[in-house]
């Protein structure tokens, strides 16, 4: 059987199947895909609405608001911002080294058949709403340790960060940090915890069969093959922390003024328990005002989240999700 | 047999040697404080003062007993152990704290009245949470009935249609950055999103749903997307060689197979997201009336009507305080029982995924 191969004549191929295009994969992946884009339309409105709502305050005249009492916005906004950094810089030392020792202590030293159900105790705490955590704060805590904030003025008033008179009522933005802490202590647990159990159990084998022991072994291996994923379970911390509300709203006895005393009853107040405080009664352009220091705190979570999601994202090991 | 005679427990301190030091440190302590006492007949020995001590003092002896018996290393291996076990628990301290306050405050006003009343007209003694019981639920079902389906297909993109598409990429870049949003934020955005379409100083129930709904969506794409993803291909792929088209597949196969996991994520956001007060001060506004029309007016919430409680108690402060605690209470209820809803759902109904 001869067949002419070559040539302007070839044989023609076997027509192709036609691709059959449902309308139910049409309705179903276009509404599938419209959901994705609505979430990167609805990130663009928050930051679109808020800075729609927000501008009429950054360029009116500051004589016109009464919230302002005469200062320009970036003069009221300015102590805001530091109490913002300062409130989650102070919980975050507290919490970031107490964080690390849970999480190694869940991963290394704990038992096996109780690990799991430590970290559920742990988890428990993220859990409780902030409201919750505000409620204790004020009630409980404030006044625990405003005993140890008398001891601090008379045995290390010297040092500026004691200095001034002990505030009374023990709510202090050192208290209002130990409960940032605590509301951020099962983040950085949870991440750094996850990031230990990830280390090569060859590495740590070769370490202990070197004769480390168990401390040298951490230190040697787990603690620096985790360090990408450990500061950026802090930052993911710190995110939280920034955003943090009731907490700070119902603790913090505020002024607004920068200051660095720890343990007076003059603390600077952070943007978002501002928010909650004055926008109940806020009308005119106080409203505008407190949207737009809304959208600088959304402007800092914004990058610190991007940050560390990054730091995550290049590591190949973990891709963000557990 | 003495411990000379085992050649491997040579140079070591004997196992109950830490537990007696640490009763000795905290009797050090006690012993310390108790002598050097004011002779004041009001004067408390505050025992947390006592145990703090007393665990420096165990901290220090053990070490530096290791280091004469053991050696440098080992001496400072200990020390990292109690220290990893002090932070631990530290940790749980205010925990347990939390509990036992919540319960033990909250128990005073746990009562009938507490669950049908609402504060109307209510100044001072009385009174209950029932509007803002009712407010929540409303609420928090309303932002669930928006977040879920947009969730829900969200993820279905992701895992099911976009594989390696850049607008994926991009998808979840930013639903990991929303994860962080401040809420206090999100209620200004609904706020501002209202002012705009119903005019200035509209604090309505819907604006609130419409908050906790931006505070959801990220939760439910990212806990979706992952039960998607432990669904087997093997799956997925008998079903496209039957004929079944993606749409069907996705409905009949995928969804049913991953929807235990899927429950879990959503019960787990309904969660976080009741105890959010920030936005819903700012967008729902505070009422002390039963509202049942979430379109129309305010509407209270129950961390609202803790924080109300707390922030401006009345004439009696001792009946506000009372309800607040009372109010927290139930939040914790409400957050832990769907938590371990969530939980036992996943862990009894869950693929069993071949080992």
């Amino acid at each position: 059987m001869t067949q002419e191969m070559g040539g302007p004549t070839a044989t023609t191929p076997p027509a192709r199947p036609k691709v059959v295009v449902r309308v139910g994969d049409r309705v179903f992946s276009g509404s599938a895909r419209g959901a994705g884009i609505f979430i990167l339309a609805m990130l663009a409105a928050v930051s679109g609405f808020l800075l729609l709502e927000g501008f009429p305050a950054i360029v009116a005249d500051p004589e016109d608001i009464s919230l302002l009492s005469g200062q320009s916005f970036w003069l009221w906004v300015g102590p805001l911002v530091f109490g913002t950094f300062w409130a989650s810089a102070l919980g975050l030392l507290v919490a970031f080294p107490l964080a690390i020792g849970i999480a190694l202590f869940i991963s290394h030293y704990a038992p096996r058949r109780i690990a799991t159900t430590l970290g559920y105790l742990v988890d428990l705490l993220a859990a409780v709403p902030s409201v919750v955590y505000g409620l204790w704060g004020a009630v409980i805590l404030a006044p625990a340790m405003q005993p140890l904030y008398v001891w601090l003025e008379d045995n290390l008033g010297f040092i500026p960060f004691f200095a001034g008179p002990a505030s009374g009522t023990g709510r202090t933005i050192l208290t209002a940090a130990l409960v940032l802490a605590v509301m951020v202590l099962p983040i950085i647990t949870a991440v750094s915890r996850e990031v230990f159990l990830q280390t090569p159990v060859l590495y740590e084998e070769a370490a202990l069969a070197l004769g480390a022991t168990r401390w040298e072994m951490i230190r040697t291996v787990v603690l620096p093959v985790g360090r990408g994923g450990i500061i950026s379970a802090a930052m993911l911390g710190l995110g939280r922390a920034l955003g943090e509300t009731l907490a700070v709203a119902m603790v913090l006895s505020a002024t607004g003024v920068i200051s660095l005393n720890l343990i007076s009853s003059v603390n600077p107040s952070t943007i978002a328990a501002n928010v909650a405080l004055s926008f109940p009664e806020a009308y005119g352009l106080n409203v505008n005002v407190l949207i737009a220091s809304g959208l600088i705190l959304f402007a800092i979570t914004l990058v610190v989240n991007s940050v560390a999601r990054w730091i995550v994202n290049r590591r190949s090991e973990f891709s963000g999700a557990n | 047999m003495g411990q000379n005679s085992n050649a491997f427990a040579r140079g070591k301190l004997g196992s109950s040697v830490p537990s007696l030091m640490l009763v000795g440190g905290l009797a050090l302590s006690w012993t310390l404080f108790a002598v050097s006492a004011p002779n004041d007949s009001d004067y408390e020995i505050n025992l947390l003062v006592v145990a703090v001590v007393g665990i420096i003092f165990f901290t220090l002896g053990l070490f530096g007993l290791a280091v004469r018996v053991e050696g440098r290393r080992r001496a400072v291996d200990r020390l990292a152990t109690i220290l990893v076990t002090l932070a631990f628990f530290i940790a749980l301290t205010p925990l347990i704290s939390l509990i036992i306050t919540v319960v033990s405050k909250g128990a005073v006003r746990f009562d009938v009245d507490f669950f049908t009343l609402s504060m109307r007209n209510v100044v001072g003694e009385g009174g209950g949470a029932a509007h803002a019981i009712i407010g929540t639920l409303i609420m928090t079902l309303a932002a669930s009935i928006i977040s879920v389906p947009i969730g829900l297909l969200t993820s279905i993109y992701i895992v099911e249609y976009g594989t390696g598409k850049r607008l994926t990429k991009w998808i979840t870049f930013f639903v990991d950055v929303m994860t962080g949003i401040p809420s206090i934020v999100a209620g200004l955005f609904a706020y501002a999103l209202f002012e705009i379409l119903l005019g200035p100083g509209t604090r309505v129930g819907i604006s609130g749903s419409a908050a906790l709904a931006v505070l959801m969506i990220p939760i439910v794409v990212r806990s979706s997307e992952e039960m998607l993803r432990l669904v087997p291909n093997e799956l997925r792929e008998a079903a496209y060689a039957l004929g079944v088209p993606k749409w069907l597949t996705i409905l009949k196969v995928v969804l049913p197979t991953s929807i235990a996991g899927i429950t879990t994520g959503i019960m787990l956001a309904i969660a976080r997201v009741m105890g959010e007060t920030a936005p819903l001060l700012v967008a729902a506004g505070f009422s002390n009336d039963f509202n049942f029309n979430i379109f129309e007016d305010r509407m209270q919430s129950l961390p609202n009507f803790v924080y109300y409680s707390y922030i401006a108690q009345g004439s009696i402060p001792e009946a506000y305080l009372n309800r607040a605690w009372a109010g927290a209470l139930t939040l914790i209820l409400i957050v832990m029982v769907l938590n371990l809803g969530a939980r036992l759902i996943a862990r009894t109904f869950a693929p069993k995924l071949g080992r």
